[in-house]
């Protein structure tokens, strides 16, 4: 059976994400703006996802917006908040290793005038909370930080970050991308002090084109498209009904194992780190200590990443290069860790979900062994 | 209205005692891909082949297809009208009203083929001539340098009256010179120097390299894209697809570093035309520039040329990257070219590759390992692939 450790990417839809799909589509396709009952069971369905989705983040029903995923989520909160409070204010401070979905806006707004201020991490991909904070003054309109990094797992102290700012400068707005967090990690919206929670339904067995939005109360957001006026106006457009009671669904099912998820994840990771150390020609990238156990990057230094991800997925191995690409496209997060280029070219991903195995880790590490023997570049 | 199309031949027209075989092979090469599109009726007659639609039709589709057959130098779109001076105004106005109304100058220009039409060619100018000009108050005459031509042309059966016509795609149709094999890497270059060899009439099959796991499943479905893409000006092409993984590890585990390129280039050269030849491909293309990159250096060019026994086609060989990205774009393969994949040539590239690598060293670097029984199995298992438009 394929072993897929590409869970960070996406995850397989759970059983009761599955139903809910199936159901909507057959059963429940009214459109939840339409008066008549279908329209009624429909409206209900995207309630009771919303119930779900804000229990996960502690927080009343009404804080949630479903968007199509955490890109859109991510966009509306960098142009919705610089589009109401940045008018006066124009400087935006976010750390270097965001997600494109922030990073990829943020130098948008920077092309239309805003200044942007990045905070890079250590070379073990920590970010600095003084730093962050020093980088913040009257002047800044938004800050936005990652909870868990894509690439290396490593957590940020979003929390101190986000309370600090707003301790001394409460008019600014604080967004949290929580996609790699939200339902690994336990947390509380409140806990975070942020205004703004991305969160995404394909991260965590819900199926991908759902997403949501947590919006603090009293926070303005101006929507990025205008129509009629669905999610109170903040995201027109009829909803994907199916979709997003996938997400309800698959909040609902994973919610009550939040803990136990975690500590097995702990284990696995401590597992493979101690296989992996048996390896001379493995380097872990990912750092042990505030680093989210569901993410794992090392780096088999002599196999490009490609190569070794071909390799493996000839197995029916399924892990995602660390960095990027080839021809000197590093990812920018590996570049900011300032890894040697035998490391920044090698490094893989493996990401793992509550649906993972030991057997799997035992697989990844004897295909990376005989990968190695028969891939390396220079043999040792 | 019912249109045609006129598709006058460049080249082919000057051909002589073999001119049938152009023209036959240039109706055979428009046949085949306009067919998918319904029936079409062929015929030529004064240098020019007529197409005919002989049922509805995409027109537009099947125009822009024939703008990319090669052995037009003009192709243009016509009504068919009645051999009537009545009839031909009707139709001109009717046709390029619309032209006509945003233009300030324009000229007629007649062909009587038809002898019989009673009047002459100049009469027919300035009898249409004057019809438009009432018509069209914005219209004034300029025999030298009008913004629009009117074209009407009496043949023995009908009359036809033209509308604008734009360049065609040149050179002569595919099938004329012969086949020869296009070492397609996924590249920007390799795509064009394909399109520029089709366009001497030359029958282009491709072949490619694909080192599992070093390149991806995706680079090899980028190439057979990239083939697509060529279909319309080179026909079907026949895709075969190496396997090559077995020969980049034995010729990094025994061959210098620094020669890794050059001689991977040479054994690509021999597997390359052991294909042509059980293919009958009487020479190779690639779509090197001199001094691109390391083994596109005349000094290396001479090494993978000893290996070679036929001859090496890159017709791009003189042009700049920028010169070859506009062809690459004007044919509409840029795009996918430039999507990031590793493809075997940049597997295991040396960090200081020779540039000046001379021919003795890299035979003799060559010959420290037995390559033959590794052609002979990456021959024996490439894989066909007929790439249809």
């Amino acid at each position: 059976m394929a072993v897929y450790l590409d869970n960070a990417a996406t995850t397989k839809p759970c059983e009761a994400a599955v139903e809910a799909v199936i159901n909507n589509i057959t059963l429940d396709y009214g459109n939840p703006s339409s008066l008549h009952k279908l329209g009624l069971k429909a409206e209900e369905v995207i309630r009771e996802s919303r119930k779900a989705v804000a229990a996960a983040l502690v927080c009343e029903p009404d804080c949630v917006y479903f968007t199509s995923g955490a890109t859109e989520s991510n966009n509306t909160a960098l142009f919705g908040i610089a589009a109401n409070y940045g008018k006066r204010r124009k400087k935006l401070v976010i750390s270097a290793v965001e997600h494109s979905s922030v990073a990829a806006p943020a130098k948008h707004l920077e092309e239309m005038g805003y200044e942007v201020v990045r905070i890079y991490p250590n070379s073990s991909g920590e970010i600095s909370a003084d730093e962050f904070i020093a980088a913040v003054d009257e002047n800044t309109f938004m800050v936005s930080c990652m909870l868990v990094n894509n690439e290396t797992g490593a957590i940020h102290p979003v929390k101190r970050i986000f309370s600090a700012v707003k301790r001394s400068f409460p008019e600014c707005v604080t967004h949290c991308d929580a996609v790699q967090g939200f339902m690994k990690i336990p947390f509380k919206a409140a806990d975070l002090c942020a205004d703004l929670i991305t969160v995404s339904g394909h991260k965590i067995h819900a199926v991908k084109g759902a997403g949501a939005l947590f919006v603090k109360k009293g926070t303005r957001v101006a929507p990025l498209i205008y129509g009629g006026g669905q999610e109170k106006g903040f995201r027109p457009g009829t909803e994907s009904v199916p979709l997003i009671a996938a997400f309800g669904a698959a909040v609902n099912s994973m919610r009550p194992g939040i803990k136990t998820a975690y500590s097995n994840a702990e284990e696995l990771n401590g597992y493979l780190r101690k296989n992996l150390e048996k390896l001379p020609f493995v380097t872990i990238n990912s750092r042990a200590e505030n680093n989210s156990p569901y993410i794992l990057n090392f780096s088999a230094e002599g196999v490009r990443s490609e190569t070794m991800l071909h390799y493996l997925e000839s197995n029916e191995i399924y892990v995602s290069s660390g960095s990027a690409c080839s021809k000197g496209a590093k990812s920018p997060v590996i570049a900011a860790m300032k890894l040697k280029d035998s490391l920044a070219d090698s490094a893989l991903r493996a990401s793992f979900s509550r649906m993972t195995t030991y057997g799997d880790i035992d697989m990844l590490v004897k295909y990376l062994q005989s990968g190695y023997e028969s891939l390396a570049k220079v043999k040792r | 209205m019912k249109e045609i199309f006129l598709l006058k031949e460049g080249e082919i027209a000057l051909k002589g005692l073999n001119k049938r075989n152009f023209e036959e092979a240039f109706i055979k090469n428009l046949r085949h891909r306009l067919k998918p599109l319904g029936k079409f009726e062929y015929t030529r007659a004064q240098s020019t082949v007529y197409v005919v639609p002989e049922e509805d039709v995409d027109v537009d589709e099947a125009f822009s297809r024939c703008c990319k057959v090669f052995g037009a130098a003009a192709v243009c779109r016509a009504v068919v009208c009645e051999k009537s001076m009545e009839s031909i105004a009707e139709t001109a106005v009717e046709y390029l009203g619309d032209e006509l109304s945003c233009k300030k100058t324009f000229k007629v220009e007649a062909k009587r083929s038809d002898k019989h039409f009673p009047l002459k060619s100049p009469e027919i100018c300035a009898e249409l001539g004057g019809i438009l000009l009432e018509k069209f108050t914005n219209l004034s005459v300029d025999v030298k340098n009008p913004e629009i031509t009117v074209t009407v042309e009496i043949r023995d059966t009908n009359a036809y009256v033209h509308a604008v016509r734009v360049s065609g795609a040149g050179g002569i149709p595919v099938g004329t010179s012969g086949k020869a094999m296009l070492l397609l890497s996924g590249g920007i270059d390799s795509p064009v120097a394909a399109y520029m060899m089709a366009k001497r009439g030359i029958c282009v099959e491709a072949i490619h390299f694909a080192a599992p796991p070093y390149t991806s499943e995706r680079a090899r479905l980028k190439v057979e894209r990239l083939c697509e893409k060529l279909t319309p000006y080179c026909g079907d092409i026949k895709f075969f697809c190496v396997p090559f993984t077995k020969i980049q590890e034995a010729l990094r585990d025994n061959c210098p570093e620094e020669l890794f390129t050059i001689i991977m280039r040479r054994l690509m050269m021999e597997i390359a035309q052991r294909v042509a030849a059980k293919e009958d491909c009487m020479a190779l293309i690639t779509g090197e520039s001199v001094g691109q990159v390391a083994s596109q250096t005349l000094g290396a060019m001479v090494c993978t040329d000893a290996a070679c026994r036929i001859p090496v086609f890159r017709p791009v060989i003189g042009m700049d990257k920028t010169e070859i990205i506009e062809i690459s774009r004007k044919i509409d393969t840029f795009e996918t070219s430039i999507e990031p994949y590793e493809d075997c040539c940049t597997v295991f590239t040396p960090k200081h590759p020779k540039t000046r690598p001379i021919l003795e060293e890299v035979v003799k670097a060559q010959e420290s390992f037995d390559f033959e029984p590794l052609i002979a199995e990456a021959v024996e298992n490439t894989e066909l692939k007929v790439i249809k438009l």
